[in-house]
């Protein structure tokens, strides 16, 4: 019998019940919730007279909404602030904890539910956000879901799916001098383009991935979504274990060794095969830039803009035109000649206590060039409590950063922190789709190291020579 | 939901490709705790101009698809963001059925939840939709779940593949989490036995 792959293992040991036509029931052991797609689904259950199956198994925290300015003030958007309030009486009336805004523990969903221990090897988790993908670096099958059925997860503790393909992204070699797992993600994102995953879960292999930290695994998995994937994969090995242990919500000591030999057998056999395989070399990647309104739209910093005329493919180069539009560049301009007005560090992606500490690195003794406004928004209240603890704040303060309270922020600007049409953001967020910053606003996805950079020159840098 | 039988819809076309979420319904209407209402929203930034007045050139400002139930679209239609608003603004809209030749993945998922039915057909056969739905004022398709077909004015058939069990759902308009719920037994019988294996999952969180 042929090899089982890590996704199969985590997959098949969540089948509750398989139709002929291989529909699944497939169990969820864990949910997280947010404010801005939850509402609905509290309310169909309660239209509907339903109780959520365990509410043990789900953790809620508001994040998109929140103000990342003073928490002691009212929120001064009125709707903002209902949809909060919401989220609050939805969890006390059906019994799910929930970190409110002025718990220590509340942060963008994605970053608390690793930092509380919620996320474990070889569980299911889902959440009504993209980027639940996340999870994955812990070897989780972790992906995002709609409303409807945050609802019914709620309900039933599963959730109705048909077994996707697997694809292997290996990435082997060495990555250059302070090019990060952004700059890996988005090279692949690059090179299998935005719909390049669909229907796949991606399990990222190779010498490079298992070089990375747990945070860098984070942000690899986080952007799986960007590439077409609902998944990512890396497997869990004594790094997930040591990162995992003694956290709030890790399993209790009684159990925790036998939950890490179970945890050892979560790898894809020596036989087994993908659907599909993807290699990369970590020493080709260059500091990655996007340049357009699609996160495939993406070049290493040593290149120059695209340009439409010598493009052969119809919807390519209509593509392009719009985006070169929207973004106001023009065709062959040096990615390092682009001037940028923001500067944005923070996000399920980039704002854990790793990516504060290597943008601090860089931060420190140097000037914000006086053209940019630059702000640092930590991923979590715990994350800027470390922060702080290590003077990082205080860096970024002397050098001319804001330095924020935790939350989504300009990743969405779903609150005040918007970008102005026509301002140029180099930003360590996913999504660089037209108006995602703010309508009008101009969005570069790059690593927090490239941001940092670009902060203090004003304009982007080949981080790999920049002294 | 409303269950989806057949459909003869005006069709309204939308030539662009990887059509995210984010653009079928920006940020600001996601504060919103209700499903309906959210028409305005729908492709609010394409809507208007830099001026901030109506952009007559934008195919849904255009009279000709103000009744429009059927959308054709091109490849990548829905990524981005899972926000279900998208699907929830597009059915407010009116329309009951997206062509396209790729769907993302949760938009997918997001509008069998909705009674919406997402039809795939080939890159060709859209390209010809297209071209016929930009020049033809008033051209309707007849979508046929049943028999997996999409019939043009000019009797043209194109069948299109669609998985078994939620067709049904779509078809019957079945309450989905009702259908889940009839297999309590056996999803007791799996907690049961997951809870030997790996007790750790059971632990309660500490609020
Ligand atoms: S930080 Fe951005 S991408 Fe991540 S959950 Fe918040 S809005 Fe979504």
């Amino acid at each position: 019998m042929a090899g089982k792959t890590l996704f199969d293992k985590i997959w098949e040991s969540h089948v509750v019940r398989e139709e002929p036509d291989g529909t699944t029931l497939l169990y969820i052991d864990r949910q997280l919730v947010h404010e801005v797609t939850s509402p609905q689904a509290f309310e169909g259950l309660k239209l509907a007279g339903r109780r959520p199956r365990r509410p043990a198994a789900t953790l809620a925290v508001p994040d998109h909404n929140v103000p990342t300015t003073d928490r002691t003030l009212p929120i001064a958007d009125h709707i903002s602030a209902k949809q909060i309030r919401t989220l609050e009486e939805n969890c006390r009336d059906f019994g799910i904890t929930f970190f409110g805004m002025d718990d220590i523990r509340q942060g963008v969903v994605h970053v608390i539910g690793p930092e509380q221990g919620f996320t474990l090897p070889g569980t299911t988790i889902v959440c009504g956000d993209s980027h639940t993908s996340t999870h994955g670096a812990f070897g989780a099958l972790a992906f995002g879901i709609g409303t409807s059925e945050v609802e019914h997860v709620l309900a039933t503790q599963c959730l109705v799916q048909k077994r996707p393909k697997t694809m292997e992204v290996r990435v082997e070699g060495t990555l250059s001098d302070r090019c990060s797992a952004k700059d890996i993600i988005l090279a692949i994102i690059g090179k299998i383009g935005t719909a390049g995953g669909t229907g796949y879960v991606i399990e990222y292999t190779g010498s490079a991935v298992r070089a990375l930290s747990m945070e860098g695994r984070m942000t690899l998995c986080n952007m799986s979504i960007e590439g077409g994937a609902r998944a990512g994969l890396v497997a869990p090995d004594e790094k997930t274990i040591a990162y995992v242990k003694g956290r709030p919500l890790t399993p209790p000591e009684a159990m925790f060794e036998r939950a890490v030999q179970a945890w050892r057998s979560l790898k894809t056999d020596q036989d087994a095969t993908y659907d599909a395989v993807v290699t990369l070399r970590a020493e080709e990647i260059a500091p990655q830039v996007s340049w357009g309104t699609s996160p495939g739209m993406v070049l290493g910093v040593d290149q120059k803009i695209p340009d439409p005329r010598t493009i052969v493919d119809v919807k390519t180069k209509s593509a392009t035109e719009r985006a070169l539009t929207y973004m106001g560049l023009s065709p062959n301009t040096p990615i390092t000649e682009i001037k940028i007005d923001k500067v944005f560090i923070g996000s399920c992606t980039n704002s854990r206590i790793e990516d504060l500490r290597l943008a601090a690195s860089l931060a420190k003794g140097r000037q914000v060039a006086a053209s940019v406004h630059a702000m640092v928004v930590p991923g979590s209240g715990l994350v800027k409590q470390q922060a702080e603890a290590e003077g990082l704040d205080r860096v970024f303060r002397d050098a001319g950063f804001e330095w924020r309270e935790a939350g989504c922020s300009m990743c969405l600007a779903m609150n005040a922190d918007v970008l102005q049409p026509g301002e140029r953001c180099a930003s360590t967020s996913n999504r660089n789709f037209e108006g995602r910053q703010g309508a009008g606003g101009r969005t570069h996805l790059v690593s927090p190291a490239m941001a940092v950079a670009a902060a203090i020159e004003g304009h982007f840098v080949d981080i790999r020579h920049w002294s | 939901m409303e269950p989806f039988t057949t459909l003869t819809g005006l069709v309204a076309p939308l030539d662009q490709i990887n059509v995210d979420t984010d653009q079928i319904i920006p940020k600001q209407f996601l504060k919103t705790i209700k499903r309906t209402g959210l028409r305005e929203g729908l492709f609010f930034d394409w809507r208007k101009k830099q001026d901030g007045s109506p952009d007559p050139e934008f195919f849904l400002n255009q009279s000709r698809y103000q009744s429009a139930s059927v959308l054709l679209t091109r490849d990548n239609f829905g990524c981005g963001s899972s926000r279900e608003h998208a699907p929830w603004a597009l059915l407010d809209q009116g329309f009951r059925c997206i062509i396209a030749p790729s769907f993302a993945d949760i938009f997918y998922n997001n509008c069998f939840q909705n009674g919406i039915l997402p039809v795939v057909l080939k890159a060709d056969e859209v390209l010809a939709l297209m071209k016929q739905a930009l020049g033809t004022e008033g051209y309707r398709l007849t979508v046929d779940l049943a028999n997996q077909t999409v019939t043009t004015p000019e009797h043209t058939v194109y069948r299109f593949e669609i998985d078994p069990f939620r067709k049904d759902c779509l078809y019957r308009g079945l309450d989905s989490i009702g259908l889940t719920l009839e297999h309590e037994r056996v999803i007791t019988a799996y907690e049961a036995r997951r809870k030997r294996e790996a007790p750790w999952l059971f632990s309660d969180i500490p609020s």
